[in-house]
């Protein structure tokens, strides 16, 4: 069962120089919620984006992680 | 079953993209979602009085598997758009908030009149089972 930790640590880890704030939404270890910066995003389409960190997932996104929700800047707004 | 000739249900399902302009595959049927994400997607589409496509993915397992190849996109709903996947509920709800959504679909931005949501007109659309 990955927990908030562990996401967060896989997306920063696959997405070179991003951060991540990850959310367990329900504290039931599988409705995430995550915000994610990355340089990387940049000049990418939103859809293009969500699908860098969906990838890291893979299979596991409507498997063991029920439902992955994204939020994805290539700066920091707030 | 084994090996239908060119997967009918993947075929289905481009068409139906293909066919409808505003096509969304979500859980459950717009008056009875089944995921509070297709419930958010819904309330989008719905608060900017948007006739819809919309088929629900729970009947048969398969839709989904299919509808994922085809996009590249794991999670249901999904939003298309003249042929193209918007997103998700996330997208959907971002986009809605700053406007883009309105103005992808050619109408005049009224986000902040959110109330009274009107039935969907688009019609449920079924991909059938005939195997």
């Amino acid at each position: 069962m990955p927990d908030a930790a562990t996401i967060k640590a896989r997306i920063e880890a696959g997405i070179p120089g991003s951060t991540a704030e990850v959310d367990d939404w329900t504290g039931g270890g599988d409705h995430f919620q995550a915000t994610v910066t990355a340089e990387a995003f940049a000049g990418l389409s939103r859809i293009q984006q969500h699908r860098m960190v969906y990838d890291i997932f893979g299979e596991e996104i409507g498997g063991p992680i029920h439902a992955l929700s994204l939020k994805t800047q290539t700066s920091r707004s707030s | 079953m084994s090996d239908q000739h060119d997967n009918p249900i993947r075929q289905a399902i481009a068409s139906a993209i293909a066919e409808n302009d505003v096509i969304l595959f979500m859980k459950g049927t717009p008056n009875a979602p089944a995921c509070g994400f297709s419930a958010r997607t819904v309330g989008a589409l719905q608060a900017l009085d948007t006739r819809f496509a919309a088929v629900d993915i729970l009947p048969d397992p398969r839709i989904r598997e299919e509808l994922s190849v085809l996009s590249s996109w794991p999670t249901i709903p999904q939003l298309f758009v003249h042929g193209e996947l918007v997103g998700g509920a996330d997208i959907v709800t971002e986009m809605f908030e700053n406007g883009e959504l309105a103005e992808l679909l050619g109408i005049e931005a009224k986000a902040d009149e959110l109330a009274e949501p009107p039935v969907a007109e688009g019609g449920l659309l079924q991909i059938d089972n005939r195997l």
